[in-house]
Formats: structure tokens, C-alpha cells, sequence
């Protein structure tokens, strides 16, 4: 076991992925000698060679279109996209191709293998072209998976579960908690499933749920709950496409009471899926509706980033209004 | 003097605004309208068995246009595409690859999949979505793939497979296979942005990839000279650092020994290159096209007389290796086999059921179990219940 931070989890997934398997490949902007814009591949070009680590030019349709290509050829191609909010060239590549490849050609063909890893989210004072969480495009697109861990243990377990994946996945990673987040990581090769939520907090009042950086807020707001007597579980989904209904459900019907938080816009979020699968699988358990804590349906500002973010106290109060319903 | 970049840099102390005038890339040809080489043309070399195999490729891919096109104005299938007029280039680009070569097509290649052996039950069964289409039913008709012969499933949208023939094609060059791939798009592809990444990311990483433009004249109702200005698609990779030809598409044999030399060139020195294959669309985009509303007869009586398929049968025959009984009773033949396909081929059954829900993943998670169970039994209420 070693202390590390999220940035290096995912730096020692990579590692050992290329170490495994010399058909794993890791490109993208930058990713090459300088080693990644917030240094996630460092070191993986003197390690593993040029030919297996490298820069491409700035076009992130390239990028994706080019890890179609070697992912159906079998490779294993780790693409970077720099920031999510620079994932929207490669729309088409990611949910016209990536994800249709293999039901289009009847599994002749597929891209399983190939995994985009991403930086997203707010909280580092990026404005509206650093900031955004867009999983909720991707979570619509059959194919694919979407991925989000919440630190270093999970990111280093949930990454080289998706490279090791026969599905392509996007792995985004929450950016803001790359340096803030450090926790004891076995040094050893390790996977983590890639569709089950886990139950972070066993708790018994209402069932708070989230993904990635947002469980940080998750967690301090289940502590402010627990000194004012609110018994919290707290589930990280983890996998947000396919995402562990089942897991969630129990626990509701547990619970009887349910709040989803997730940093992106609230208007068509992934918040809203959940809602409405639960109201239909739990509506007889339910003592409350079904609390939304969410980012505002504007742009991600940058001056009113900090009232902006749902953070602890935003979930704390939507806590207390559903407890007291 | 040089730059950052190693491309050397001429100072001049005048202004000197460079264009494409002195960028005119020349059409490599080799067979005249006649079906006689050029007096310094030198013709590939190729053996009857080979010449003939290409010859009989082109005519049954018309036969088998011909026909489909005559089944979608029945009704019997949805959609087409045919390929009038461009047969040439298709099939004589497949023909200069090795089996083990990767294609990635468009979706007028029709003649470079029926080369590599494409059968007409298969070719039927994609059109008709029955359970024996390789790609299961699931796309419009003419989106054809093989896995067994090398050849990507083809995708509507636009110039997608540009950069994906680069990846694969980095992929070949890092397993050390002696294989190449091939990327069929057309010139309007080349408006999009996956053109310009596809080709940039070639030139930088030096994949053995051929970038084939099938420069037809025009993109559904676009003609090319709304579709982009300067000396066609060629000079584009002339400016990525790629090594380009510009070639007759119309002629058979040019565009064999231009896709040889280029696969050969490639094997041995791993770079990209672009053929830029002139021709014309003889007919329409697409059987949803009418083709009467934005250009004139006489302009496709002027290309008609330049028929691929006409000019190299007069090739055939000067060599001796073709006469007309036996080309008319291989045509009749081919006819008879390609009804015989689509009457089989319609009365097979669609795909079961459960398809649906395969190959989204590679295993069908629990989401998709209950929601085909769902559609199974609609009495048990909600669409999301286990059965």
C-alpha cells in the first residue's frame, strides 16, 4: 500500500496496463515526453517507447476517430482528451462510431478495448470551458460505458477495469480532486467492477447519491447530517452507463427517501433518470419526493463558481426539506 | 535556412502571394479512349486470369446496381446506391491490395468488396435485412462489412473512417504486419473536419495508409466546384506532407498500377498517400436522388461515352483475351444468378427478436434484459420488468 493522490492512481493504472499488455497505447495532446497537461502520463514515453505513447496534433475528432480505428484492429488504445469540455469535436466519433461499431456490423466488428479518459468537472476556478461535466450526453448513447471515480483507489481500479473492458468506455476523471484527493492504493494490479455502485455509509433516513468529485460534497454533507441525527447512505455509482439500479433501489426501499446531486445542468441531467426509475421501482416505499441537488441550467460561471457548485451546504438543507417533507 | 519544423524557408524582400496556380497536379493515365496504351504508357503488369477477374468484377457490379436499383423502384427494398460509371475505380484499387489489406469504404465500393468475394447471397441478405446479414438487420441497405475479407462495416456518416484507416493502418505498422489499408471516401467527405484530422495524423505518424478520393463530380447535388476551390483534393495532402497522385478513375489500368506502386511504396517506407481518382458520378447519389434538377443530358451523354467498363473491354479484346459471345453469355449468366440471390434472398426471415439487444455490449446487461422482457410480455406492465 502507498499514499498517492488521484492523478498518480491513474498514472500507476496506465503503468501497469502498458506493462500487461503491449497493446495498450496511450495518446493525446501533450501526453507524450511533457507527460499530459496535469501530468497523467508521465513518464510513459521513456518507459514504453514513442510508438506507444505519444502526441497527436489538436483534433480531438482525430483522436477518437484514430482509437476507432486501432481499437478494431485490437489494440488497446487509452486516448486523452484534455478537458471534457474539448470532448465535443469527437461527438460524432464517440456516439455514431465508438459506440454503434459492434451492433451496426453484427459483431464483426468492435472498438471494445478503447477507452477515453477525460478530465471534467468544476471547482478549479476554469470558467465555462474548464468546468463542464457532460456525462449526461453520453449516459443517452447506447454502446458506450461511462465511468466516474470518486478517488485514487477507485480511479486505479475502475481505469484498468476499462481498459481491460470487451466495451468502450469514457472515463472521466474529476479533475479537481487530481492533487486534493490521496489515499492508501495497493501497489498491485487491481480491478474494480465496472457496473455495480457501492455503498460508501450505511445509513437508514434517506439515501444520498452521486458520482466523482460530487461524493466529496456527498460525504461532508452527510457528516453536517449526522450531527444534526439524520442517519445518511451514501452511494458512489461509480458506473453511470450501464449504472447498478438494483443497488440503489435497495437501498431506497430501505431508506424510503432519496437525493441525487450531480454537478452538471439540472435540466435533463442524469439526476433525472435515476428519479424516474426509482419513483417507478420504489413508489409505494416512498416517504418523500425524490430531491434533485444540482449545477443551474446555465454555462459554468467562473466569478460565481462557489455558489454555483451543489456543494455540502446546498445538500445539507435539501437534506433537511426532505426529512421534514 | 529552417525552421522549427525542418521545412527549409526561402526569404524573399517583394510580397509574393503563392496560390495554386503553380500547384497543378497532372492525371496519370494509361489507356485512351480506344482501348490502346499511349505511345510511352506502360501497362501493369497482369495476367489474363487477373485482367479478366477485374473485368468480370465491374460488369457484375453493374449487373447487381442494375437490378437493385430496379428492386428499390419496386418497392422491395428501401434504398440503394449504385455506382455507375465509377466501377473502374473501386474494383481496380481492391484488386492491386492483398487479401490481408484493410479497406475502409464509403459507400459506393461496392465493386471492391464484390472483388474480394463478397457473394450475392451476401450482398442480398444485407439488403434485404434478412437473418443471414452479416451486420444482423440493423442498417440501411448497401452498408455492407466483412470481417473475414478485410473490409470495415460501413457508416453513414461522413468521412468517419478517414482517421479510423489511420488508426488502423498505425495499428498494422506496430503488429509489423506487411499489410496496408485502404480509405475509400469521395470528394465532398473532404469538406469535413475527420478529413483534414485523418490525414494530418497519417502524415505525423507515418501510417501505412491510402487515402482514396473518389473525385466524382459531385456530392448528392453539390457540385465540386461548390464543394472547394484550388486544384481538387490532391493538393490538400500536398500540403499535409503526403505523397500524392491524381489518376484517370475512368481507366482500369491506371488505377491498378498507381494503388500497386502506392502499397508498394508504403510497405517499404511506412508513410500515408492520397489517390486522387478522377471520374463521374454517372447516376444518381442515391435512390432518393433525381439527378434531372441540377445538371443537364447532354452532361451525362458526354461521360457516358466514356464508359470505364467500355474502355477497358476494347483493352481486353485488343489483347485477345475477351469475345463478345462469351462476355454476352457470362453477362446473361450473371443476371440469372443475381435474380436467383434476391428471390432467395427475400424469402429468408428477419432477425429474431432478441438481436435487438445484442451487441450494444458485448454481453447484454441487465438494463437491456429487462427491457426486451419487457417488450415481450407488455401485459406485465412497465417497460423496464423482468419477465
Amino acid at each position: 500500500m502507498k499514499q498517492m493522490n488521484l492523478l498518480q492512481a491513474v498514472n500507476q493504472a496506465l503503468t501497469l496496463a502498458m506493462e500487461r499488455d503491449a497493446s495498450v497505447l496511450c495518446f493525446g495532446e501533450d501526453v507524450g515526453h511533457f507527460g499530459g497537461v496535469f501530468r497523467a502520463t508521465s513518464g510513459l514515453q521513456d518507459k514504453y517507447g514513442e510508438d506507444r505513447c505519444f502526441n497527436t496534433p489538436l483534433t480531438e475528432q482525430g483522436i477518437v476517430g484514430f482509437a476507432n480505428g486501432l481499437a478494431a484492429k485490437g489494440l488497446k488504445p487509452v486516448a486523452e482528451i484534455q478537458f471534457a469540455d474539448y470532448i465535443f469535436p469527437a461527438f460524432d466519433q464517440l456516439v455514431n462510431e465508438t459506440a454503434k461499431f459492434r451492433y451496426r456490423s453484427g459483431n464483426q466488428f468492435n472498438v471494445g478495448g478503447l477507452v477515453v479518459r477525460t478530465p471534467y468537472g468544476g471547482g478549479i476556478a476554469g470558467g465555462h470551458y474548464h468546468s463542464q461535466s457532460p456525462e449526461a450526453y453520453f449516459v443517452h448513447t447506447p454502446g458506450l460505458r461511462v465511468v466516474v471515480p470518486r478517488g485514487p483507489v477507485q480511479a486505479k481500479g475502475l481505469l484498468l477495469a476499462a481498459i481491460a473492458c470487451p466495451d468502450p468506455v469514457i472515463f472521466f476523471e474529476p479533475k479537481r480532486l487530481y492533487r486534493a484527493a490521496v489515499a492508501e492504493v495497493d501497489e498491485g494490479y487491481y480491478q474494480l467492477p465496472l457496473d455495480r455502485a457501492e455503498v460508501v455509509r450505511e445509513g437508514s433516513d434517506i439515501t444520498l447519491l452521486a458520482w466523482g468529485a460530487q461524493m466529496d460534497y456527498l460525504l461532508k454533507a452527510a457528516d453536517l447530517a449526522d450531527n444534526a441525527g439524520i442517519s445518511c447512505e451514501v452511494i458512489d455509482l461509480q458506473s453511470l452507463l450501464p449504472w447498478d439500479e438494483d443497488t440503489v433501489v435497495e437501498s431506497v426501499l430501505k431508506t424510503g427517501r432519496l437525493l441525487i446531486s450531480h454537478e452538471a445542468p439540472l435540466t435533463g441531467g442524469f439526476g433525472a433518470e435515476i428519479a424516474a426509475t426509482v419513483q417507478e421501482r420504489c413508489f409505494l416505499y416512498l416517504e418523500s419526493p425524490i430531491a434533485r441537488v444540482c449545477g443551474l441550467d446555465t454555462p459554468f460561471p467562473l466569478a460565481l463558481e462557489k455558489r454555483y457548485m451543489p456543494d455540502q451546504h446546498r445538500i445539507f438543507d435539501a437534506i433537511n426539506a426532505t426529512m421534514n417533507f | 535556412m529552417t525552421n522549427p519544423n525542418n521545412a527549409t524557408i526561402t526569404l524573399v524582400h517583394r510580397i509574393r502571394f503563392v496560390d495554386g496556380h503553380g500547384l497543378t497536379i497532372p492525371t496519370f493515365r494509361l489507356l485512351k479512349d480506344d482501348g490502346h496504351l499511349y505511345a510511352d504508357a506502360i501497362a501493369p503488369e497482369l495476367d489474363k486470369e487477373q485482367a479478366l477477374a477485374m473485368y468480370h468484377s465491374m460488369v457484375a457490379t453493374r449487373l447487381l446496381d442494375e437490378r437493385m436499383l430496379a428492386a428499390q423502384r419496386q418497392g422491395r427494398i428501401s434504398f440503394y446506391l449504385q455506382s455507375l460509371g465509377e466501377e473502374a475505380q473501386a474494383v481496380a484499387s481492391a484488386a492491386a491490395l492483398a487479401p490481408e489489406d484493410m479497406i475502409l469504404a464509403q459507400y459506393r465500393e461496392q465493386g471492391a468488396l464484390l472483388h474480394r468475394g463478397f457473394t450475392l447471397a451476401q450482398f442480398m441478405s444485407q439488403l434485404f435485412s434478412n437473418e443471414d446479414d452479416l451486420g444482423k438487420g440493423r442498417q440501411m441497405p448497401v452498408h455492407y462489412g466483412c470481417r473475414e475479407l478485410n473490409f470495415m462495416t460501413i457508416s453513414s456518416p461522413l468521412a468517419t473512417q478517414i482517421p479510423q484507416a489511420t488508426g488502423v493502418a498505425y495499428g498494422q505498422r506496430l503488429a509489423g504486419e506487411s499489410a496496408i489499408t485502404l480509405c475509400y471516401f469521395g470528394e465532398g467527405a473532404a469538406s469535413e473536419g475527420d478529413f483534414h484530422a485523418g490525414l494530418n495524423m497519417a502524415a505525423v505518424l507515418k501510417t501505412p495508409v491510402i487515402f482514396f478520393c473518389r473525385n466524382n463530380g459531385y456530392a448528392i447535388s453539390t457540385p465540386a466546384s461548390e464543394q472547394f476551390v484550388g486544384d481538387g483534393i490532391a493538393s490538400r495532402a500536398v500540403g499535409y506532407g503526403i505523397r500524392t497522385l491524381r489518376v484517370d478513375g475512368a481507366d482500369t489500368l491506371a488505377v491498378f498500377e498507381a494503388t500497386r506502386q502506392a502499397r508498394q511504396l508504403m510497405l517499404d517506407d511506412p508513410q500515408p498517400m492520397l489517390i486522387e481518382a478522377m471520374s463521374y458520378r454517372l447516376g444518381a447519389h442515391s435512390s432518393s436522388d433525381d439527378p434531372s434538377g441540377y445538371r443537364s443530358q447532354a452532361e451525362e451523354e458526354r461521360w457516358r461515352k466514356r464508359d470505364p467498363i467500355g474502355r477497358y473491354r476494347l483493352w481486353l479484346q485488343h489483347q485477345g483475351w475477351l469475345n463478345e459471345d462469351d462476355d454476352r453469355r457470362h453477362r446473361d449468366e450473371l443476371r440469372r444468378q443475381i435474380l436467383e440471390a434476391m428471390k432467395q434472398a427475400e424469402q429468408r426471415a428477419k432477425p429474431a427478436l432478441e438481436s435487438l439487444v445484442e451487441d450494444v455490449y458485448a454481453a447484454v446487461p441487465r438494463h437491456l434484459e429487462r427491457q426486451l422482457a419487457g417488450l415481450k410480455h407488455p401485459s406485465s406492465g412497465r417497460q423496464g420488468e423482468d419477465a
